[in-house]
């Protein structure tokens, strides 16, 4: 992570989840000098909240710690963390970024032991786990963090419980006096992968998300299975702390919807297929999924991973759009609609609801600097119009790991084009 | 050659494109993709004479049954709540479309002819168009003895402390029996709608004939 200078032969690279990491590695690696910036304290996104991806089921942590080693290694990559992109400025080839870094009060000293965390008493909500928990105003952002140093929460600066950090730190790493800068970066070219963001399921009013406790959204259903997460691992549902072992998935919650979302967001059924793995792991002799869906869309080449589920005779596949939800006396919440296979009517009581949530782009609704054209659905569209602004990622369209990593190593081609074509006018 | 017969010959064995042609809003039978949020959302909860479901009767329609979805009770049962067209989540007009194949159904003559909803419209519209005024205490008498006389007075004693109520309370006039009253101009009226059916009939002949 050296520091270089950032020239009109640099990328600059916005939002740091597999995406952004996958352009800013392909891009540096060809030698190419990069900025990366991310406005959350640490790098992964979305990715390094998951507990699983499928389809083999293995942990974020290792896919995530290959780009992190790849990381480490190049100096050509800078990156700018808790930074948020404010404008843009310029034309291909020739572009002005405005970055706003936001204060982190923890420098380059930090060895992560912890001292800091241990000290304070303030508790804040945890966004990692979808604040599903809370953790100590100076945090960890996770385990693997990348860069691996704390933070202290803006909440607790001016309190005694930040002098407390201050005094706990053995290697002078706090500094409360640091403040938010604004920095200009030039580039060449942008990668713009900021991600996308669960569609607010409160908006999806017959579901009662945040009316019934135990109604929450696939995102958080990987905080709850995972051993990092608030139950520590342990499916409890949140009303009671009961442990959940009748779950029902509902899909296209959001997603495929007029009224909501136009786009199918590709991934909430494999999601919730993989879910479904998650309860049996946990609850091998009597966990039971429901799985209430239009048509599962298992993309691509995942049909077999489908099979696989609707073989196991723990869940069952009810072909219905949930209809509404309403809780029962004991807090379970029940699902009532048509099972179109039949038209048969049914109201199913379940320990926990969990709503496949669709991909809302993130880029939707924001302004972002430059003119930037979008599809229907917000995401950004493949057009010249955009210049040298390369969507990449969910930012580009509703798409799983996989998929997101080929997009972004195509954006990274796309910029480092651009730069090429730059640095041979100025030879 | 009776309307029906000569429709059913004209679309043969396409019913689907028969709903869209004929039928109004018909065209977006096709858009539907049987998620059965309709259905769900139906306050009627389907009781027995809810025989098949909005989601279910588009399913038909592309079926081709025909004889089925025509002579069905099914879309006479809708209150026209409008659950069902907030909730699509491909924004189908199910409401109007389910009044749109109960009107082609009843316009062929196949629609159950004793099904209360559609024995009460029919009676409504003669009633109010008859005077230009609705005449209730006509209205109700004829839905109570629409099933004959015996079942008529039994319907009519059932109500019967609901008809002292609304006498006593002036909101039920029995003179009403002899005529009632009227609009003013009586001759306007049915000059009105004598040209508002040769227009219907013309728009409809010709879409028909199509």
């Amino acid at each position: 992570m050296t520091e270089h200078v950032a020239t009109n032969e640099t990328i600059l690279v916005v939002g740091g989840g597999i995406s952004g990491m996958t352009a800013a590695l392909e891009a540096a690696e060809t030698g190419k000098n990069v900025v990366l910036v991310e406005k959350n304290p640490a790098l992964g996104g979305r990715t390094s909240q998951l507990y699983r991806y499928f389809p083999k089921l293995c942990h974020p942590t290792c896919g995530l710690e290959i780009n992190l080693r790849r990381l480490k290694n190049n100096p050509r990559v800078r990156v700018l963390t808790l930074a948020e992109v404010s404008g843009i400025e310029g034309g291909t080839g020739d572009y002005t970024a405005t970055i706003k870094i936001k204060p982190r009060y923890v420098n380059e000293n930090c060895t992560a032991c912890g001292d800091c965390g241990r000290a304070v008493e303030t508790m804040v909500d945890d966004p990692f786990n979808y604040n599903l928990g809370q953790h100590k105003a100076a945090y960890l952002p996770n385990a693997m963090a990348y860069p691996q140093r704390y933070v202290l929460d803006p909440a607790i600066i001016g309190t005694p419980d930040a002098d407390k950090a201050k005094a706990a730190c053995k290697y002078g790493a706090i500094d409360l006096d640091m403040k938010e800068e604004t920095i200009q970066v030039k580039a060449g070219a942008v990668v713009w992968a900021t991600g996308w963001k669960p569609y607010d399921a409160a908006k999806i009013q017959p579901y009662g998300y945040g009316r019934f406790k135990n109604v929450i959204t696939s995102v958080e259903f990987e905080r709850l299975a995972d051993i990092h997460g608030p139950t520590g691992g342990k499916i409890l549902r949140p009303s009671d702390g009961k442990e959940a072992k009748n779950i029902a998935f509902i899909q296209c919650a959001g997603s495929r919807d007029e009224n909501h979302l136009r786009h199918c967001s590709r991934i909430c059924c494999m999601a919730s297929l993989k879910q479904t793995h998650y309860v049996r792991e946990k609850y091998p002799e009597d966990g039971k999924s429901t799985i209430y869906y239009i048509d599962i869309r298992a993309i691509d080449r995942f049909e077999d991973f489908y099979q696989k589920v609707q073989a196991d005779p723990s869940v069952t596949f009810i072909k219905s759009k949930v209809a509404k939800i309403t809780e029962d006396e004991q807090g379970n919440p029940v699902c009532w609609g048509v099972n179109t296979e039949g038209y048969k009517r049914y109201t199913t009581p379940h320990d926990l609801v969990v709503l496949a949530v669709g991909m809302e782009p993130s880029v939707k609704g924001i302004n972002i600097p430059g003119h930037i054209v979008a599809d229907s659905s917000g995401f950004i569209e493949a057009d010249p119009a955009n210049g040298a602004v390369f969507g990449a990622g969910c930012a580009s369209n509703a798409l799983d790991v996989n998929r997101a990593v080929q997009s972004a190593t195509a954006a990274a081609l796309r910029a480092i084009q651009v730069v090429n074509k730059v640095a041979k006018a100025e030879a | 050659m009776s309307a029906n017969t000569a429709l059913a010959e004209k679309y043969r064995n396409n019913f689907l494109k028969e709903i869209e042609e004929q039928v109004e809003m018909g065209d977006w039978v096709k858009m539907c993709m049987q998620c059965g949020v309709c259905s769900g959302s139906c306050p009627t909860n389907f009781q027995s004479a809810w025989e098949h479901p909005p989601q279910e009767l588009f399913m038909m329609i592309r079926a081709g049954k025909r004889e089925e979805v025509l002579t069905t009770t099914s879309m006479w049962n809708c209150t026209s709540c409008y659950n069902c067209i907030v909730r699509c989540p491909r924004k189908l007009p199910i409401t109007h479309i389910m009044h749109g194949i109960a009107e082609y159904a009843h316009r062929l003559g196949k629609a159950p002819k004793m099904q209360p909803t559609r024995f009460f419209s029919g009676l409504f519209w003669k009633n109010c168009t008859h005077t230009g005024r609705v005449n209730e205490l006509k209205l109700s008498m004829g839905l109570y003895f629409k099933d004959g006389f015996g079942a008529g007075i039994k319907e009519g004693m059932k109500m019967k402390d609901v008809a002292i109520g609304l006498l006593k309370a002036k909101r039920l006039n029995p003179f009403e029996l002899l005529g009632g009253h009227k609009c003013k101009d009586q001759k306007g009226i049915q000059a009105m709608l004598k040209k508002a059916y040769e227009i219907e009939r013309s728009r409809k002949a010709a879409k028909m004939a199509g």
